[in-house]
């Protein structure tokens, strides 16, 4: 398959639009307006429906409604337009209607910056909104793993009647890097037999997130505990580097994952035998997956472009089996291999005990 | 294998576009590659950069701390990047902008007047071209035919008539690098 | 309280510029032929004259403006995009006898803004803002606003701003000065040295009316962005005058009857 050299938010604007994407509302917002950009210009030429909203509280609404009808839609938009979307959001989820947006993280908080940065972990793992619901969220450390996520997002979404976030980061949606796009599939022409539309011939549906009974509403929130369930079961992806003789084991999602396997590969070089373990479904977590590392490895180091955010999600499946450290850079700075090697190379020489904080050594270790 | 190279320079220096051309030579040789822009408001009217790697295997970071090639256009960048690149590393450097040359004693240097050749092929902002010409000879991963088939490739058709004067300056570069 | 002297060139015919007191010794960010310069000028000329640089705060916005706090000499925040209006509503009712004012782009007034706007003036807030409209966003790279032009190009109307897809551009003084909370609206513009002079009367009157406590007052300035126009700056203030003034009337959409007999 011939490969292009794609920007990676130009190029899952064009994975969308190749998963039959039928509709797209959003807000510009640096480091993800080359996406709305590119919607800008593909939707109208593929006669679908492409709107710049007026704000993200709009653009997700917009959304809303749209994925009332069944049809396959998206927004996209970095954290300070996540937090004004947390309210649509909740909505979405309560009304178990399908939707895809796209994250691409900046520093924060508030206004923050425009550099890359992984710290709206926490804020998209919740869904970002009020209430009991549980988003998919996916994370790609390459623009051809945010293409094929892309095509995944809509499938998924559709499949557990749920969001289902891609969070990529300013560095994931700025780069270029040869993809493969997928073939186009058109939208779909048929309709889900819950999607509102005009009630001819049948009886009347009504969406809604609003149940008045709390004994129907515990019903629906049971249902979408099920449903996680089912995503648990399912929809757990995550890629491993270099595990089968490690003896240490590096963590990190997205940009940070990717930073960590060069310096992965230059410990390795070096005779040390340590390896990436790099989570893809933030939710669900590959929990299993990195408890079973923990019965097998002397320690873990978690890398991240935040506070350690999954540092804690790591810790809660590793359940004390391994001690853990964490290196992590903030606020918009994305680390270099050669600091994550200085970890990989602290990690052998001075061996992390069970008691250690991992937080507080990093702290001080930053602010010294 | 892997090589990355960090060209830098003003905004308007066609840096970005330096790094795309050889991305996308890179990547028509089969090769993994990385593109990664400085990016935002701060590159209005400043300075603009990019980090190009280009490997065998899938490539992990894509900013390094210590590029083996620079190419820099002006004098900031120089000032800026040439400590950091790697040791037996290449630094090309603009001499038409610089009141300097390359420090550095344990790197390769090629100076060349980057701006006055492209000025006298034409056009001063050919520069990027004829420096991307000046650092072919010594890049073992791409020849300068694939450098100048991925610029056909990828120019669009209504730039191609242009292509003939970006060929001419990379040729330059490459001849200037050689004297 | 010590009220700042108004600063007047000693010698009038050698000094041609000097930095009035509450603009900062700051080189801004702006590009080559942007007015939001001169707007910040002008805006800090009036604090000036009319001695108020130690009793203002300023309320920059999300744009390209988002660093204004760090070219004026008085206190300063930054709001959230679009909520500025809101956040001075805050400031003023805390501390009603300081002069609050609030610089907006039309992206964040007109556009995600338009809520905390149009409440602000209902209200009859006695805040004053500075309009900034320009016809496009500026900051994140030339998308449409809702104030941009139709058929106007930008980077998310790729072919021209289709007035049946994406809507008509938003008059906002025209629309505020029915709001009986507004004391002071009017539309200027900064495309020429008349019109510069004629700008900076308004934004005098404007803080008046806040000063005088007569309510909500906007200054609609239309301005210019080169950069994402794709235009020199010669072009862009003729564009202003050809395309802009047409579309956005000059004109003083309401003003208070106290502040219509006031000489400034
Ligand atoms: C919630 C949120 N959404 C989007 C943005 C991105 N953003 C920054 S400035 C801006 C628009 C600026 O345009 P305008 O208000 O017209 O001001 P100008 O830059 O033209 O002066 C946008 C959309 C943001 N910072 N916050
Ligand atoms: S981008 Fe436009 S509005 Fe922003 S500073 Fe430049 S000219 Fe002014």
């Amino acid at each position: 398959m011939t490969r292009q050299l794609l920007k990676g938010n130009v190029a899952m604007a064009e994975a969308a639009i190749r998963a039959g994407v039928e509709a797209y509302f959003g807000y510009p917002i640096t480091p993800q307006s080359e996406l709305l950009e590119w919607m800008a210009k593909r939707m109208p030429e593929e006669g679908r429906a492409f709107l710049q909203a007026e704000s993200e509280v709009a653009a997700i609404n917009m959304v809303y409604g749209a994925a009332c009808t069944g049809a396959r839609v998206m927004t996209s938009t970095s954290g300070p337009g996540i937090s004004l979307m947390a309210e649509g959001i909740s909505y979405i989820a309560g009304t178990e209607v399908p939707a895809v947006i796209v994250d691409v993280m900046r520093g924060g908080p508030g206004l923050g910056n425009i550099a890359p940065s992984q710290g709206d972990y926490r804020q998209v793992i919740h869904g970002a909104g009020h209430g009991d619901f549980f988003p998919l969220v996916l994370a790609p450390a390459s623009v051809q793993e945010a293409v094929d996520l892309i095509g995944e997002a809509f499938d998924l979404a559709e499949k557990y009647r749920t969001i289902v976030f891609v969070v990529a980061d300013g560095s994931i949606g700025q780069m270029m890097e040869p993809v493969s796009l997928p073939e186009p599939r058109p939208p779909r022409r048929e309709r889900p037999d819950w999607a509102v539309g005009g009630a001819e011939g049948r009886p009347a549906r009504r969406l809604t997130s609003l149940y008045l009974k709390p004994e129907v509403e515990e019903e629906v929130n049971l249902r979408l505990v099920q449903r996680w369930q089912a995503m648990e079961a399912n929809e757990i992806r995550y890629r491993e580097y270099y595990l089968d003789d490690a003896e240490y084991v590096v963590l990190g999602f997205g940009t940070a994952g990717r930073v960590a396997l060069s310096a992965v590969r230059a410990a390795r070089a070096e005779g040390i035998k340590v390896g990436l373990f790099r989570p893809v479904s933030l939710r669900p977590f590959p929990t299993e997956a990195i408890r079973d590392l923990a019965a097998r490895s002397k320690a873990f180091l978690v890398v991240e472009m935040n506070g350690g955010q999954m540092l804690d999600d790591v810790q809660a499946a590793a359940q004390g089996q391994v001690p853990v450290r964490f290196y992590g850079r903030m606020g918009g700075m994305v680390p270099f291999p050669d600091e994550v090697l200085a970890e990989i190379h602290a990690l052998v020489s001075e061996p992390p005990t069970p008691a250690e904080a991992p937080r507080a050594r990093w702290l001080a270790q930053m602010v010294s | 294998m892997q090589t990355e190279i960090l060209i830098a320079g003003f905004g308007g220096q066609g840096v970005l576009f330096a790094g795309q051309v050889l991305a996308y030579a890179a990547m028509d040789a089969g090769h993994e590659v990385t593109w990664f822009p400085s990016y935002g408001p701060e590159m209005r009217g400043g300075t603009a950069n990019c980090t190009v790697i280009i490997a065998d295997e899938e490539i992990g970071s894509p900013l390094v701390a210590h590029p083996q090639v620079l190419m820099a256009l002006n004098a900031p960048s120089l000032d800026k990047f040439e400590p950091q690149v790697q040791p037996e590393g290449l630094v090309v450097a603009n001499a038409s902008l610089l009141n300097r040359g390359v420090t550095r004693t344990d790197v390769k240097a090629i100076a060349l007047k980057a701006s006055h050749i492209a000025e006298a092929l034409g056009d001063r902002r050919l520069a990027n071209m004829v420096m991307l010409g000046a650092m072919m000879p010594r890049f073992p991963m791409l020849t300068m035919e694939q450098i100048k088939t991925a610029l056909k490739g990828h120019l669009p058709a209504r730039k191609h008539h242009l292509l003939e004067a970006n060929y001419r300056a990379l040729d330059a570069g490459a001849a200037a690098a050689q004297a | 309280m010590t009220v700042a002297a108004p600063t007047k060139p000693k010698t009038t015919l050698k000094m041609v510029y000097q930095r009035p007191e509450a603009l900062a010794d700051t080189p801004t960010h702006y590009c080559p032929g942007c007015t939001h310069g001169v707007a910040h000028r002008l805006v800090a000329e009036v604090i000036d004259e009319m001695g108020l640089r130690e009793k203002t705060i300023g309320i920059a916005p999300v744009g390209c403006a988002v660093l204004a706090y760090d070219y004026f000499e008085f206190d300063g925040v930054e709001a959230a995009h679009g909520r500025a209006p809101a956040m001075a509503t805050g400031i003023k009712r805390v501390l009603p006898d300081r002069i609050v004012f609030t610089y907006q782009g039309d992206g964040d007034l007109a556009s995600i803004g338009m809520g905390e706007i149009v409440h602000a003036a209902a209200r009859g807030e006695r805040i004053t803002v500075i309009f900034i409209n320009n016809a496009i966003y500026g900051m994140t790279g030339g998308q449409m606003a809702p104030t941009t032009l139709p058929n106007q190009i930008t980077t998310s109307s790729p072919g021209g701003r289709d007035v049946a897809v994406q809507g008509f551009p938003i008059r906002m003084s025209e629309i505020l000065a029915t709001l009986d909370g507004a004391a002071y609206v009017v539309r200027r513009s900064m495309h020429d040295p008349a019109n510069i002079r004629k700008a900076k009367k308004a934004i005098r009157l404007a803080f008046e009316a806040q000063v005088r406590g007569l309510g909500f007052s906007l200054v609609e300035l239309l301005s210019t962005c080169p950069t994402n126009w794709k235009m020199t700056p010669a072009e862009a203030m003729n564009w202003v005058r050809d395309n802009m003034v047409p579309a956005y009337p000059l004109g003083d959409y309401k003003v208070a009857p106290e502040l219509q007999k006031l000489r400034v």
